[in-house]
């Protein structure tokens, strides 16, 4: 990690040992262990067998006990009796499904117009087009039941997890022995792979939308809880007095005060609940969940590139969209009318909204016996008359083969394949390949010792034995070798994400106006659902090593980019204006005062690209990898539920090291320069 | 002013840290404010006694962090005391349990904060129709009397606005309007003008006086403006480190400073502005002639004592009866800025 260097600090480490020397120390160890690997017995290289405890039985036993035993599965049953009977409720609207209120599906025409004018009452007409278009898009190539079914489980999950986090986050900021127990359970749920989300909601609630829709709704949770905490806390002392001394009881302190003054930190929560809600339920392709998801899954597996990136796209435009209403809601604040408004000028959206409500239902009626044509044989006019009910397969306008084709054609041009060829050859026999050996070469101590030095030298003593203890951890959870592996696809994604993303900034950073478009192409980037990054990287590539680092690090460059220009931007211009009149040179002026300025910023960002990756690093399984990623996927298909957290956990444990560490470091760092 | 006070607190303490109360008992007499600190606690009040009587304006005046905020939210019990008792109407409000506490404010008090506190997302008349509607009253009354005071604060028109669309000293309006919509019996108010520009701040004080003058409320004003202190206040309490270094009417304040630190406020003040006749007045100086209101201040008095040659002028007090004479020369001495 290149953060090391620029830590000039010691720690005083124990036993009036200096820190540089406790990191030399464990250095020289891990080297001098890795040189004697070939003499090493087999005991010091790895973890020997009867260290290896039996965490999968017990873990199994104790889920046994708790899901049996205690009638706890009772507990779930009943519960996915209710969700289910929401979600058929919300799938009968939205898509038809056979079940109560035995309404038919609301014709597209419906759903678009109203989400348009949602979009307007929150944005304006940009927002609404956007809106508008969206759906129409879903509907018009013909994905509409899918886009449906991926909403439908949104649509619940997002509610619930909104709902449920921000019932945690006020019991978090009205009790701080809780709070103190939540974070760090916050902390763990944030690195446990969504894989580990995905069987105990299978174990506990039935298969499909409903454990889809409890795993999404679980994994939203901690952006809201902390948000709704941040929020509630943040309310100024005054309106909170001016609260208590108009009488409030502590309920209308909560229900009057509290809660509309933390508005805007609980609509951002809503918001992240949201984006992340729909990343997730298209990953719960993987436990049988319909939708979008599943039909990328589908593409993807069978190499059908067009239809892909078609799906692709309408994932895309629905988070852009999701995300869009749900900040515009954030910043729209109520404006008064003028007296003597008519009632329908206080309420013109909700007029608009129901006329057209009315129009598209009237429309999609008349149109409901129409026989299914396609535009070329109908003509222009015929064609949209027959699809203002549903569009029908043979009137659905996918261009999935054209892009197939062009995809493919493109990908087959001799110059194409040459680049990629060599870029996969050179990549993954001079990069990847070596350093993977050499990680798997070194002695499970080795490693250890390497990665306690390194957070010994970034958070100090406390990290460093949390690094020492959690490592040691992983190491006798008996997956050693594909630990590594997944490390490795981290680290190298990571690493060219900085050496590639660092420059980018850098150049971003130098004018104002390229700053801010990068920062809002970032912002952008960010809200597309993890699932799709891996679609350029297959297109590019097939199905390789090479493919995995590459959809990794095209999703962690997003927060090394952020967060370095707004780093650099964040250094106060006198001390740039100071420097310049210094006379430093562009270069002296970036390396003696930008970067270390904003070096603590920096570090957020490269441990947000982390967490990202050892994310990604899983989801990637779906195209085939040899980690844990691979180890996890079985263990979905044989419920196994103890094996599953042990992987789960592995991961967990690797990626809360670094996460500890590197805060850490930011945090010292600021105090440091004064910046906290 | 006869009747029994309306707030009396004796021997006030708030301690602020890990054990207030427990070091508070233990506490020997007559720690002073750092020995306080070095003990590891903050006396944001230390041993306060104060009374206000039925209409009385007593304004509380201090720097930052003298604690004169801290004493007001003793009174409405929005902080719990460390030590003493703090009784309003005669009833020790220590004393109270969460519902009596919620009754009282809901019925007697009001306070206008020095950022407004005003609720973001409820228009001007949600705003002031707040403490009724948390005490229940229904809609329609809420409505008529938030109206009401929205007139007497002059804010009519603006019934409909949110407060971020309002200016500094409307905000403000907003707030006076919303503490005195219950119509409360005692009024808090803390640093109501500071967040104001000058022009607008002394808008506001003559705003405020004319309400006072009409509703005749018992009043806790809190300032860190010495000037604002001696236009509005019948009594002024001066807070150092959380203790009360003089209390008294403003003349007496500017003529006679109890300590240093008081006497460093006085010094810049033109006294002879702040100085009453009736103050001056002395039962056992013999005055004839023309007789000169009690209530008029030395400034006011200036050409008069200039010209006139009597040695000593008799002041009569609102009722028309001569409470004394008034010391010509010694008058003169203030207006010349020589006392």
């Amino acid at each position: 990690m290149a953060l090391a260097d620029q830590d000039q600090s010691t720690p005083v480490g124990p036993a009036g040992l200096s820190g540089s020397r406790v990191v030399q120390a464990l250095l020289v160890a891990a080297i001098i262990l890795t040189v004697l690997r070939p003499w090493l017995p087999d005991g010091l290289v790895r973890a020997p067998e009867w260290m290896l405890l039996p965490w999968r039985d017990w873990i199994d036993t104790v889920f046994q006990y708790v899901t049996f035993d205690l009638g706890f599965i009772n507990v779930t049953r009943f519960l996915s009796g209710g969700l289910e009977f929401v979600l058929d409720a919300v799938a009968n609207i939205l898509y038809g499904r056979a079940r109560w209120p035995r309404f038919e599906a609301v014709p597209w025409t419906v759903v678009a117009s109203i989400a348009a004018v949602l979009g307007y009452a929150l944005g304006g007409w940009r927002l609404a087009l956007l809106t508008g278009a969206t759906f129409v898009w879903a509907a018009v190539v013909g994905q509409w039941k899918w886009t449906m079914e991926t909403l439908s489980v949104v649509f619940v999950a997002a509610p619930l997890g909104f709902l449920l986090g921000g019932l945690i986050g006020i019991w978090c900021w009205k009790s701080k022995r809780v709070e103190e127990t939540v974070k760090p359970l916050l902390l763990v749920m944030q690195v446990l792979p969504f894989f580990s989300y995905l069987l105990p909601a299978v174990i506990f609630f039935k298969v499909g939308p409903t454990a889809a829709t409890v795993a999404t709704m679980a994994y939203s949770l901690p952006p809201m809880i902390l948000m709704t905490t941040i929020g509630l806390k943040k309310v100024s002392p005054e309106v909170v007095e001016a609260g208590k001394m108009s009488g409030c009881t502590r309920w209308q302190m909560l229900r009057h005060v509290y809660i509309p003054s933390a508005r805007s930190e609980i609509l951002v929560g809503l918001n992240q609940v949201i984006m992340l809600c729909l990343a997730m339920v298209v990953l719960t392709a993987a436990i049988g969940m319909p939708g979008l998801g599943a039909k990328l899954l589908e593409a993807m597996g069978s190499f059908k590139l067009g239809r892909a990136f078609e799906i692709g796209v309408t994932i895309v435009l629905l988070a852009v969209v999701l995300d869009r209403l749900s900040k515009a809601w954030v910043v729209n604040l109520p404006e008064h009318f003028e007296r003597g408004t008519p009632w329908w000028r206080r309420n013109i959206y909700l007029v608009i909204g129901v006329t057209l409500f009315i129009v598209f239902i009237g429309l999609s009626l008349m149109v409901s016996g129409m026989k299914p044509q396609p535009i070329e044989d109908a003509g222009f006019g015929n064609w949209f008359v027959g699809i203002l009910d549903e569009v029908h397969r043979k009137e659905a306008m996918s261009q999935g083969k054209v892009y197939d084709r062009a995809i493919k054609d493109f990908l087959s041009l001799d110059a194409v394949t040459s680049v990629t060829g060599a870029i996969r050859y050179f990549v993954n026999v001079y990069i990847l390949i070596p350093t993977e050996r050499a990680l798997l070469f070194v002695p499970t101590l080795a490693v250890i010792f390497a990665v306690t030095a390194l957070a010994y030298r970034l958070g100090g003593k406390g990290p460093a034995i949390l690094g020492f203890v959690f490592f040691c951890i992983v190491a006798q959870f008996g997956y050693w070798d594909r630990a590594m592996l997944t490390l490795h696809s981290v680290f190298m994604a990571v690493l060219l994400a900085v050496v590639l993303g660092a420059p980018l900034a850098i150049f971003a950073s130098r004018s104002e106006k390229r700053a801010k478009r990068t920062i809002l192409l970032c912002d952008t980037f960010q809200t597309f659902p993890s699932y799709v990054y891996l679609l350029p990287a297959i297109m590019l590539f097939g199905i390789s090593p090479v493919t995995v680092i590459l959809s990794i690090l095209i999703y962690t460059m997003v927060p090394i980019v952020r967060y370095t220009l707004e780093g650099l931007r964040g250094v106060p211009p006198e001390l740039t204006e100071a420097a310049d009149m210094s006379g430093a040179t562009r270069w002296q002026k970036l390396t003696q005062v930008q970067f270390p300025l904003a070096m603590p910023t920096i570090a957020v960002g490269v441990n947000q690209a982390l967490v990202f990756a050892f994310f990604m690093v899983i989801i990637a399984e779906f195209i085939g990898t040899r980690d844990i990623g691979q180890e996890m996927r079985r263990t979905m298909a044989g419920t196994e539920l103890g094996w599953n957290f042990v992987l789960g956990f592995s991961v967990v444990f690797m990626a809360l090291t670094f996460d500890i560490a590197i805060n850490a470091w930011a945090e010292k760092r600021r105090k440091l320069l004064g910046l906290a | 002013m006869s009747d029994a006070p309306v707030i009396s607190a004796h021997n006030v303490w708030k301690l602020f840290g890990t054990d207030p109360e427990g070091y508070l008992a233990k506490m020997p007499q007559g720690r002073s404010y750092s020995d306080i600190q070095a003990d590891g606690y903050i006396a944001g009040v230390k041993d306060v006694s104060v009374e206000v009587a039925k209409g009385e304006m007593l304004v509380i005046m201090g720097l930052s962090g003298s604690g004169k905020s801290t004493l007001v939210r003793c009174f409405s019990r929005l902080h719990e005391i460390t030590g003493g008792t703090i009784e309003v109407d005669g009833q020790d409000i220590m004393a109270l349990n969460e519902k009596q506490l919620i009754e009282m404010r809901r019925s007697k008090m009001g306070m206008v904060f020095q950022s407004f506190g005003l609720l973001p997302h409820r228009t001007v008349l949600e705003n002031i129709a707040f403490p009724l509607e948390m005490r229940g009253q229904d809609k329609h009354d809420r409505r008529e009397r938030a109206l009401e005071v929205i007139k007497l604060v002059g804010l009519d028109g603006r019934e409909d606005y949110f407060p971020r669309e309002l200016s500094g000293g409307q905000q403000q309006r907003v707030g006076i309007a919303r503490s005195l919509a219950i119509e409360p019996d005692i009024w808090f108010l803390d640093e109501p003008f500071s967040a104001l520009d000058p022009l607008i701040r002394r808008e506001m004080q003559d705003e405020f006086l004319r309400l006072q003058a009409m509703l005749n409320k018992t009043i806790v004003f809190i300032t860190h403006d010495f000037d604002e202190a001696l236009r509005l206040a019948d009594r002024i309490a001066i807070m150092k480190d959380g203790a009360v270094e003089q209390c008294d009417t403003p003349d007496k304040i500017v003529l006679n400073p109890a300590t240093p630190y008081v006497a460093k406020f006085t010094e810049e003040i033109d006294k002879a502005r702040v100085v009453h006749a009736g103050t001056l007045a002395r039962p056992d100086l013999a005055a004839n002639g023309d007789p000169i209101p009690a209530g008029t201040t030395i400034h006011e008095l200036a050409r008069q004592l200039v010209d006139d040659d009597r040695e000593a002028l008799p002041v009569v007090s609102k009722d028309g009866v001569i409470i004394g004479g008034l010391d010509r020369r010694q008058a003169l001495d203030i207006l010349l800025g020589a006392a």
